[in-house]
């Protein structure tokens, strides 16, 4: 993974000073809430329900044992004991005192963590592929592009005040598991078409959730890649001069695309990219090697090819164990290794939360069965990436002992929430306890298994956190005369099928929302053609009809 | 910062100003005469005294302007636009931008495109909403003199505009790290 030197370490040490600083002048009064909101909210600090929420970097989602093992005393130094993986591949702490943060981030700072632009209408950290490195179908290691967008983006001197916030994700495999059409920007790795042994970049631009959901388009279809950082500095200049600022509601880059159209928008890009091209951003080729030096593979052994045992565990007897591997163990790409999910999302918790005893167990078993890394994905759920196949059994075990083995990697049960009203002031309602709930009714666990991949998303108001519209199953929590109701929504994908999610009909009350995505569940598996058909591909061929039926009476 | 407050001339004010020494530019704190005039507002009788005048009031009153043994320069809304604007300021010692309101980051757009694709080698200042931890910012952006909003401390401005040491990417005053990285 990246390692700081003394240029990444000596920006990092500085900006801990800096924000002391600014508290300290916030605690004197210098500085008034008004100017101060936007200093705090570039570090990622929040003011919420009850309290200040941090929002720290995890970038592209990669962590070291090291640094889950900070992140797991930060927990329990200065917050409850506990932290939430958010849908940004990030981590935040609910509970923070403002004098306490300039220590929370010199701790941080200490393990090459910060919290920098997790907030604000600035470029956010940009998100990945969770199996990047490992997977069976990857192109080229996204991450060391990540980097070099994260490098160019931190502290960026003329987009620190956009119009609206900006996030960038990358992917650099076949199969799209970094939701790249629902950001402002998405890039994907793309062969040279006219030299398929080179690559470089498609950029999409002006997707997102939020009120107005919008799929992002192609800008450009192909990009080389040294001219990466320029053509991405294009779009954000055409976008922090033209980008509305009227209202907030209508400030992401989706709307200015919206407006202009992506052929008008494109040709402001182009020209703005034809005068900055072939300038001092173009990326050298001893960058590419410096930044790709960090992700080289690790010593893996050299091991006979478990497939097959691995098969026949998801076969066996174990029925607990066999559902986990089925579930939660993907193929790797080294043969005898497996990619393993830890789910963050046990029967009636809160999605994606973890106590520090479990960060800290984690990171002992990244460092025991692996080469001592963590990927935290944008569903919330943890990654070991470098599993022995053959010790899986051993590994499944280690993890039931802290209830970290819940077999619903991709299962209804793996729901997506966003914190929802019982922390957050912007929600009109509230999301987690749903979510728990769905978990209670439905937690026969062959049935979940028999209901095949299925996601499901819960977002406690229009802002979208929980990325309802993308859920194969949506649920938006909305106020209705002061009472919380939620809308149900179906036919969702955040993948290369992107679509959004169309509302079923009338909104459900707290208590009928449940009922309501149970009969879903069971309409769908009664009609279904076979087992093998998804339940996507059911919503997609066969409409509304024979849910609004059996939940409305009427189609 | 010999002259009180109370001593300054009518119009005149403290700003942080950076000033090349031994190749390289630090800020220090000084008293500015430049005088800021509305369209509506006439000429100071003090023929000396340097003006800044809209675009609008540059164009119809060059002659005026000429007269006067007083330097002139232009202020520009923070949302002018480069393309429409660089040539007719190019030449001019002093070109002060208004930020509306720091949350508004179009003029780190103009100020950069200015210096870096229009070549204006003059004063570039920043006037309006201008607080001290966005200086930094500006700076990289080519940005040279700072008038910080009334009641601002310009010795916190001291402090921020140096708040970081090293910066990754390419901006108006240096190219990205990764072309300097050792």
């Amino acid at each position: 993974m990246y390692r700081y030197d003394h240029y990444d370490q000596t920006i990092v040490d500085e900006r801990v000073a800096q924000f002391r600083d600014q508290v300290a002048r916030r605690l004197s009064g210098e500085i008034g809430e008004d100017e101060f909101k936007p200093l705090r909210l570039q570090n990622g600090l929040y003011m919420q329900l009850h309290a200040y929420m941090l929002r720290v970097a995890i970038p592209y989602g990669l962590l070291s044992s090291t640094q889950l093992r900070k992140l797991a005393e930060i927990a329990r130094k200065y917050d409850r004991g506990y932290g939430h993986f958010s849908t940004r591949q990030n981590i935040q702490y609910n509970w923070p005192r403002l004098q306490d943060v300039p220590d929370i981030l010199a701790e941080l700072a200490s393990v090459e963590m910060h919290a920098i632009q997790t907030s604000g209408n600035c470029i956010r950290n940009s998100t990945s592929d969770h199996l990047a490195g490992v997977a069976r179908d990857e192109i080229v290691d996204p991450r060391v592009y990540c980097e070099l967008i994260r490098q160019w983006s931190t502290f960026h001197p003329e987009f620190a005040y956009l119009p609206r916030k900006f996030k960038i994700a990358v992917t650099g495999a076949v199969k799209d598991r970094a939701a790249v059409r629902i950001n402002d920007i998405g890039v994907r790795v793309v062969p040279d078409p006219e030299d398929p042994s080179r690559h470089g970049f498609e950029i999409l631009v002006g997707g997102g959730l939020g009120r107005t959901p919008r799929i992002a388009e192609v800008c450009r279809e192909f990009l080389p890649r040294e001219h990466l950082l320029s053509y991405l500095e294009a779009i954000l200049r055409v976008y922090n001069r033209h980008g509305r600022r009227d209202n907030k509601f209508k400030a992401r880059i989706k709307i200015l695309v919206g407006a202009l159209g992506i052929a008008k928008f494109r040709a402001q890009v182009e020209a703005e990219w034809a005068q900055i091209r072939d300038g001092a951003m173009q990326l050298t080729d001893a960058e590419f090697e410096r930044v790709a030096g960090h992700f080289e593979p690790p010593p893996y052994r050299t091991l006979p090819d478990r497939d097959t045992f691995v098969a026949a565990l998801r076969l066996g007897k174990d029925r607990t164990l066999g559902r986990w591997v089925a579930s939660n163990v993907i193929a790797h790409k080294v043969p005898g290794y497996s990619i393993v999910m830890i789910s963050l999302k046990p029967k009636g918790r809160p999605p994606g939360d973890a106590t520090s005893e479990q960060m800290e167990l984690i990171a002992d078993l990244a460092d025991q069965f692996g080469f001592g890394q963590i990927v935290v994905t944008h569903e919330q759920n943890l990654v070991l990436p470098d599993v022995e196949s053959d010790r899986l059994p051993e590994l499944h075990a280690r993890l039931t002992a802290q209830e970290l083995a819940e077999p619903n990697i991709g299962k209804v049960t793996d729901i997506i929430a966003c914190p929802g009203l019982d922390y957050c002031s912007l929600a009109n309602a509230r999301s987690i306890p749903i979510a728990v709930r769905i978990g209670q009714q439905i937690d026969d666990l062959d049935y979940i298994h028999d209901l095949g991949d299925l996601t499901l998303n819960i977002s406690g108001c229009i802002n979208a956190c929980g990325q309802h519209h993308v859920g194969n199953i949506g649920i938006l929590g909305i106020d209705k005369q002061g009472e919380e109701f939620y809308q149900l929504m179906l036919g969702g994908s955040a993948s290369d099928d992107a679509s959004l999610g169309k509302i079923l009909g009338p909104a459900f009350s707290s208590e009928q929302i449940v009922d309501a995505v149970a009969t879903v569940l069971s309409t769908y598996v009664d009609n279904r053609e076979s087992p093998d058909e998804p339940f996507l591909d059911y919503v997609r061929r066969a409409g509304f009809g024979p849910f609004k039926e059996r939940i409305y009476g009427h189609a | 910062m010999a002259t009180p407050d109370a001593q300054l001339g009518p119009g005149s004010r403290r700003i942080i100003r950076l000033r090349e020494r031994d190749g390289q530019q630090l800020p220090e704190i000084v008293v500015d005469h430049w005088q800021r005039l509305r369209d509506d507002e006439p000429y100071p009788a003090l023929d000396t005294l340097p003006v800044l005048v809209s675009l609008a009031r540059l164009v119809n009153e060059r002659e005026q302007l000429a007269a006067r043994s007083g330097s002139f320069g232009v202020w520009l809304p923070g949302a002018a636009e480069p393309e429409e604007v660089a040539e007719a300021v190019a030449a001019l010692p002093l070109v002060a931008i208004e930020v509306p309101k720091f949350t508004d980051g179009r003029h780190f757009s103009l100020a950069r495109l200015l210096r870096e694709r229009y070549r204006f080698a003059g004063e570039l200042r920043a006037f309006g909403d201008v607080l001290p931890d966005q200086l930094f910012y500006m700076r990289r952006c080519g940005y040279t003199s700072f008038e910080l909003k009334p009641g601002k401390s310009l010795e916190t401005g001291l402090r921020t505009l140096q708040v970081f040491s090293v910066s990754y990417q390419a901006a108006a005053d240096q190219p990205p790290l990764y072309r300097r990285r050792i």
